[in-house]
This record gives structure tokens, sequence and C-alpha cells, in this order.
């Protein structure tokens, strides 16, 4: 499956995992899609029939809040039946709302309180680096979630260890849980500031396929960790949803909002495939 | 305690490569025969307590046995949630190692006072904590926590404490040992406090009244036997921590025994009274000065015995 239909099963995906459910983050879940898809569809080095497999690459979703696109992406790669999505936020489902490895295969790290995740990733590719191991480190950061003070230290750290092995990915959709970032926390100049802590800094259009996949294989063998600042928009693909902060919080409900939402997205379809199934509440 | 314990490290760290140290910019004069001999097992993440528990967790979840090494509160409270999620819940061989339970750095002030880290640390489920109270007892925590798979706590003193003559081969996560026996009263105690408990039990039998000692090396899993034997035994059990009453030893004790059909042993905690401590003073004056020295433990005993 190419990038393209794995980002639009994504969110496919994700409006019928929140509108079953009653979910939230669907802004998020949109955003990070083509990262996400990106990712699964061929950079990152995995394997769905051995989810442990030593010389994989991880990934941590540290915006655990986006989980939906990861299960989505590991269903359809084939890590555990695309079905059981259905079952996400349910009860006695394994696959809460906020990303966790807990029984599921290819989920390397539960997240969910952020600042976490680029400091276990910064571990993991620091041991891999002392290791000689070739597979390399996939952290996805939401820029609100640097605010958090930690993420400044994974960052001070991996620069100071030349992590090359480590890449963090942000979800630049510039709105997290009350506003839009720069009128919470001020980040910018955002990418001076990774510069400036040594990181190896591209800015893209992170929906856009080409670029993402380019930068994502440029930096290979890079003697310093990487960072991609991806601009995205919250809610991408679904106009009533983009860069609107309800949908931090608010899922697709029956009628106008789930039936608009699955239209703007059919309308969107790359390919001929296999159709998402639907179904009410 | 703290030097048995960075040679202990260093035994393991000779069989095992996986074996590293991550610390947070601490262990001045304490560390350094470990980063000379192994500098490859060693990593100075920074006084960046939160990122290097979490990195201390990304390495053990590669496949290293990783201890992280701070004094006070900084390697646990400063970290908590790192604690919590990416190690405990994780399974994580992450050992995190605290220089300084109590007053140790007494007067350094109340920042330095590590007292409520036992009762934090307990409360996390997948996780072993252990307060060796002498050297010896250091040492064998320290090889028992490496060989216990996942996320363990270890707190230490910073040294001198009395020798309890633990027998090694009696030693093992979640056993109390007895110290000395009596009757009527025993003393449970935990951590580097150890000469205070000593000296209150040895004015206690000058007076006549024979107490028992016991030390309880492991916090979590707390020896639920032995505390179950122990309030069949005595009519009163005196906890003694260099820690906060609640949470800690006293805590853990008291929660066992409330579940005991009468007739048992009561209860008397000796540690810091639920408050925090902004006196200066050494560690020897501050354990008097908030009632768990040698006289305060003494106090405690007689009021219990005539009461």
């Amino acid at each position: 499956m190419n990038s393209l239909e794995l980002a639009w099963r994504i969110r496919r995906h994700g409006v019928e995992m929140t509108h079953l459910s009653g979910g939230s983050h669907i802004g998020s879940i949109l955003s990070v899609a083509d990262i996400v898809a990106v990712l699964y569809a061929g950079i990152a080095n995995v394997r769905p029939e051995d989810p442990e497999w030593e010389d994989r690459d991880r990934v941590i979703l540290s915006k655990g809040h986006a989980g939906a696109s990861i299960y989505a992406a590991l269903a359809e790669r084939g890590f555990f039946d695309v079905e059981e999505l259905r079952t996400h936020y349910s009860d006695g489902s394994r696959l809460s709302g906020h990303v966790s490895h807990k029984g599921v295969p290819g989920v390397d790290l539960s997240t969910g309180s952020l600042g976490h995740g680029l400091s276990v990733g910064a571990g993991m590719a620091y041991a891999a680096k002392k290791d000689g191991k070739a597979h390399r480190v996939f952290v996805i950061l939401g820029d609100g979630e640097c605010d958090e003070g930690s993420v400044w230290e994974a960052a001070m750290v991996a620069n100071h260890y030349g992590l090359g092995n480590l890449v963090a990915i942000i979800d630049h959709n510039r709105m997290q849980s009350l506003d839009f970032c720069e009128d919470t926390i001020a980040l910018h100049p955002f990418g001076d500031k990774w510069r400036a802590f040594g990181w190896n800094t591209i800015e893209l259009d992170g929906h856009n396929h080409e670029a993402l996949t380019a930068a994502l294989e440029g930096c290979r063998g890079s003697d310093k960790p990487t960072v991609i600042i991806a601009e995205t928009i919250k809610g991408k693909g679904i106009s009533f949803m983009e860069q609107n902060i309800l949908w931090h919080y608010r899922f697709p409900h029956e009628g106008e909002e789930y039936d608009g939402a699955v239209a703007e997205l059919n309308a969107q379809r790359p390919l001929n495939g296999e159709s998402v199934k639907a179904s009410a509440r | 305690m703290r030097d048995r314990f960075v040679s202990t490290l260093m035994g393991l760290a000779e069989k095992d490569p996986n074996v590293h140290l991550v610390t947070g910019d601490l262990g001045f004069g304490v560390l350094k025969p470990f980063w000379e001999r192994f500098p490859d097992q060693f990593t100075n993440a920074g006084i960046a307590e939160q990122n290097m528990t979490s990195f201390a967790a990304g390495m053990a979840l590669e496949g290293r046995t990783v201890f992280t090494y701070s004094i006070g509160n900084f390697p646990t409270l400063r970290a908590i949630e790192q604690i919590r999620n990416d190690c405990a819940y994780h399974e994580a061989n992450v050992k995190i190692v605290c220089v300084g339970g109590g007053f140790t750095y007494g007067s350094l002030g109340m920042s330095h006072h590590a007292t409520e880290d036992l009762a934090i640390m307990r409360a996390l489920p997948n996780v072993t904590v252990m307060a060796p109270s002498d050297a010896a007892q250091a040492q064998l925590a320290t090889e028992a926590i490496y060989a216990q798979p996942g996320t363990c706590y270890l707190r230490l003193g910073r040294g001198g404490e009395p020798n309890l003559g633990t027998p090694a081969e009696e030693f093992e996560i979640g056993k109390a040992l007895p110290v000395s026996d009596g009757e009527g009263v025993a003393l449970l105690f935990t951590g580097a406090i150890g000469d205070e408990v000593i000296e209150a039990r040895d004015t206690l039998a000058a007076d006549g009244h024979q107490v028992a000692v016991v030390s309880f090396p492991t916090v979590k899993p707390i020896d639920v036997e032995a505390i179950v034997n122990l309030a069949q035994r005595f009519d009163t059990l005196v906890t003694v921590e260099e820690h906060n009453v609640v949470g800690g030893l006293g805590g853990s004790v008291a929660e066992v025994l409330a579940e005991l059909p009468s007739p048992r042993a009561r209860l008397a905690r000796v540690g810091l009274d639920d408050r925090y401590s902004s006196i200066v003073g050494t560690q020897k004056y501050l354990r008097d000065a908030y009632g768990m020295s040698a006289r305060a433990i003494t106090e405690r005993v007689r009021q219990v015995l005539n009461g």
C-alpha cells in the first residue's frame, strides 16, 4: 500500500474510531496522518510478522493522544486485525485512547503524558549507537508538547551524544489544547530553537509525502540528530474540522458531522481500494 | 554504603557489559573509579533527572540493566512520572539509586532531605523498594536488584553505618532479618538509622527491657509473614525510619496489622511526623530534633511499656 492510500485509511479509520467511541483528538489524528503514513508505508523498517524483531526501526508516538493513527497504521500493515480498531476506547479493549504497548504488537512505547517520548527515544538511540546497530529511532511529537521542559533536556542530550540515528518529527499544526501555540506559550522561532540546540533541522510541508520521504531518507547517516518540523493543519482533510480547536475534543456525531466527514474523505480517496467499513454508533 | 554500592556495581559491570550507570551529574569523587574503569558503561545525563530516567528506560528497553544515580529526591520525586510510565509500566530494568535517604544531607536544607521517597516509590506497582542499613546490606541489595527483573529503587546512606552482621545467605528481596531477640516490644527499622535503633535497644536493655530488633532492608514487597509472626509474638511493634511516618515502613506495617485478627500487637511509628524539616543541622542533630534519635526511640518504647 502506498503512503497516500495509507494516509487516507488512517484518516478514515480515525473518523470511524472516534465516531464509534466518542473519543477525542480527531484533529490531531488528521494532522499527523501523513507523517504516520509515510513512516509505516516504507520508511520505518518493521516486520508485522515479527513485531519485536531486534533490528527494526523504533517508532514512538510521543503525542500519544493521536494513538488512533498508529493503531490504524499498524492494523493496515498487518500487525493485527483491522476489525479490532472498532474496539478503540471501549470496555476491555487493548487499544486505549493514548497509545499503549501492552499486548499491542508493533507499539514500542506507551505514551500519553507529554514530554516522555523524545527522552526514551534518545535512550534507545544511544543504546543502538553504542551497540553499532543500524536501525533508527523515530519520535513523533506535537508542537504544543514542546512546552514540556523534558523535551529540551532530551534535545540537549541527543545533541551532546551525537545521536544521528534519532529522528524527531514534529506535527506542527500550530494548535494545542486551548488555543493556538503562539497564543499559549510562543514556540517561534521554532526551527531556530532546534538549530541552536544542535539539531539537523528540516522544515517542510507535513502533508507532502514526497517532501517527508526525501527528508526521512536524506537524514540517514547524519552525525547529528534530525528534527523535521512538519507544517500541518489540525483536522486536515475535513473542512469543518480544520484549524478549529473544537475538534481537539469533539467527536464526529451521528448525522451531519459524521456523514459530512465521511463524504469529504470519500471524495479525497487517492486510489481505488478496499473501503473502510462504516457503521452506526 | 555509598562506596560499597559503587564497588559492588563495578563487580557487576565487570561481569556483565550490559550493566550501565547513568548519573544526573552527581557522584563527585564517588563514581570516579567506575567511570575510569568502565567508560563505555557510564553516562552523565546532566542535571536533568526527568530525561535521565526516561533515557535510562529507553536503554533498558534495548536490553541493558541501567542504574540511575543521584542524591536526595532528585532521582525519584523529580522524575516520578517518568519512573511510573516509562520504567515501571514498561517493566524496564532501571535501578534507581538515591544516595542520602532521610537527613543525610542535613545541613543542606529541606530540598535535600529525602523524607517521602519510600512512600512515593512504594505506591508504584512493579517497583521493588529497598533501603539497606549497612554496607553489607547495601552490597547484597545491589546484587539483588541487579538480578531482579524490572524497576527497583535503592535508597542508600552515605556511610559509617554500624554493621548488623547480616548473613549473606539469608538476604533476599522481601525478607526481614532478625538482628536481636527480645520480648514485649520489637523495633522494626529500615534504612540507615540502625545506629539509633541499636543505641536505643542497648539503653533499654540497661533498664532491664530486652526489646527485639528486626531489620527491613526491603520496604516493598513488605515481609508480610514476618510482620504476622511478630504481631503474634510481641505486644507492641515500633517502626523506626528516617522518613515520614506516612506511607513508608510504618505505613506498610500498619497496613498489614490492620487486616490481622485480634489479638495482635499494637503499633507505634517513629519517624518524621508528617511535616517538612526546616531546621538546619547534621543528620544526627536533625534525627533528634524531629524525634527519631535513640533518645526519641527509647522514650517512645518507655511510653509503650508504661502505657
